[in-house]
């Protein structure tokens, strides 16, 4: 269920690495997606932003709440994913996939490194649903 | 969490919540379901066919003797007196200030014998304010709340599916009426009352005996739905919700609830403030609003005019139904009418809404 070849978050964010070199694909987890409910809009960062880890990066208007998206790693916003604007429930119907929502050139890749693995993720939610 | 959890109140429905994957909530003490399906599901379910919703948290008090009517006239805005057997009305219990003890509903078994629906949250405090006030009348006033469970189902094939299952006359099930009878061969009593905007409400009250009702009106296809979708359905409707939009400090003429205030009925409890209100207007007033630019106003964000506050969100979502951002706000009278616009301080950005004539959706006849 959650890919093996991303790397994870505790704030529920997902990074996955582009076969080419420092870019990496970031989204949220479809862990995050099932709590927040419908998705009913996404606000992404503009294209060439520079982000810090952890830096807020956007928000995310679900029916229920509103909650923001912060950064799991460093780097330079190159592309995102304006599918999001007109079809916001990518996010809860494809989080992996087309629900992606920016991709990002690593300033510090070893930070990725320091991220969850999948079944450290899986582990990791598993203890906060139960709390 | 699994430590209040064993410490929240639960409904004869929790189970069965439970059973259909009902995603769980602390609401106000109460162990409910938020959402099953997906809160836009459910949605559209009861605009389009039917949903069922356990309402068994809110709390039913009773008040009988020959004093009632009189107690009851006293505590509240609304004209008790208009009410007949087998009829119930929206109304205010309200402090002497005239803000809202609670927003609840009467029903009138006879002019002696009342039957009181209240928010959850509001039980005790509204049994202790109406006991209170009847300290010298020939009056007793009952909290049953734990005797009752409530379902509401709602949507335009509420008739359709529970006519066939119960002993209710029809005439019962006109707005603002109720009867006792039967669903499913359990005793309750059925009424149409709740959202307007929705043309259907049907609510049946039992004594603890919710699941196998439950059972055979969503084996029947009705919808089960969670605090979510209640809440975008009555926002839709622009019914007030105490706690968001109404409350100790808000009054029901700035509530936009004038039509439940009834000045000429004789003395109650907040009635010169509301005379004063009717006459000069009140200092503010609950408007519907939409968002222009993007974004949605929820509770708490602050209505801005430079770097003065001048209101309040009370309620906001994306609805469903319309698909737009709307909500409720407190407005000043001079910036209330529809088309005026406004600013909403949205996490520290100003952005743009405009007030809009309500309900926000009605249901075609």
């Amino acid at each position: 269920m959650t890919p093996e070849d991303n790397r994870y978050a505790k704030s529920h964010e997902y990074v996955h690495p582009e076969a080419e070199g420092d870019l990496v694909v970031i989204g949220i987890t479809d862990y995050a997606q099932k709590e927040l409910g419908d998705v009913v809009f996404v606000e992404l960062p503009q294209v060439g932003a520079e982000l810090e880890l952890g830096d807020e990066f956007g928000s995310i208007e679900s029916v229920k709440a509103v909650s923001e998206l912060f950064s799991p790693v460093s780097g330079e916003v190159v592309e995102v994913n304006d599918a999001l604007n007109l079809k916001p429930e990518l996010v809860n119907t494809d989080p992996y996939g087309d629900g992606w929502m920016m991709k990002m050139r690593l300033s510090v890749p070893e930070e990725v490194e320091e991220m969850m693995t999948a079944e450290e993720y899986e582990e990791y939610v598993e203890k906060e649903s139960a709390h | 969490m699994s430590d209040d959890a064993a410490n929240l109140k639960k409904t004869p429905l929790n189970g069965v919540e439970h059973d259909l994957g009902g995603k769980m909530v602390d609401f106000g003490g109460w162990e409910l379901p938020v959402q099953f399906a997906g809160i836009l599901e459910e949605h559209a379910s009861v605009r389009e066919r039917v949903g069922l919703f356990d309402v068994s948290h809110m709390g039913e008090l009773t008040v009988n003797g020959p004093d009632a009517l009189t107690l009851l006239q006293r505590a509240t805005c609304n004209d008790v007196s208009k009410l007949e057997n087998g009829r119930a009305q929206y109304n205010g219990l309200l402090y002497p200030t005239a803000g809202f003890v609670d927003d609840i509903l009467i029903y009138q078994n006879s002019p002696d014998d009342f039957f009181i629906v209240v928010n959850a949250s509001n039980t005790d405090k509204d049994y202790e304010w109406i006991a209170d006030a009847a300290k010298g009348m020939d009056v007793d006033v009952r909290n049953v709340s734990a005797d009752y469970a409530q379902l509401a189902l709602q949507g335009p094939e509420a008739e359709r599916l529970l006519q066939p299952r119960t002993d209710v006359s029809r005439g019962a099930m006109k707005y603002d009426h109720f009867g006792t009878g039967h669903v499913d061969c359990v005793t309750v009593i059925v009424s149409r009352t709740g959202t307007r905007g929705d043309g259907r409400d049907e609510i049946h009250r039992q004594t603890a005996a919710g699941p196998p009702i439950q059972r055979s009106l969503t084996a029947a296809s009705a919808t089960t739905g969670g605090l979510g979708a209640r809440d975008t359905l009555r926002l839709e409707a622009k019914m007030a919700l105490y706690g968001n939009d109404i409350d100790g400090t808000t009054t029901p003429i700035e509530a936009d609830l004038g039509w439940i205030v009834k000045v000429d009925k004789g003395d109650f409890f907040g009635r010169d403030v509301l005379q004063r209100e009717k006459s000069e207007g009140p200092r503010r007033k609950l408007v519907g609003f939409e968002m222009v630019d993007r974004g949605i106003g929820r509770h708490g964000y602050p209505v801005v005019d430079g770097s003065e506050e001048i209101g309040v969100v009370t309620s906001g979502t994306h609805s469903p139904t319309l698909k737009k951002a709307l909500g409720l706000a407190y407005l000043p009278l001079d910036k209330s009418a529809p088309g005026s616009e406004f600013m909403v301080l949205i996490r520290g950005k100003e952005t743009r809404a405009r007030v809009v004539p309500t309900p926000f959706y009605k249901r075609a006849k």
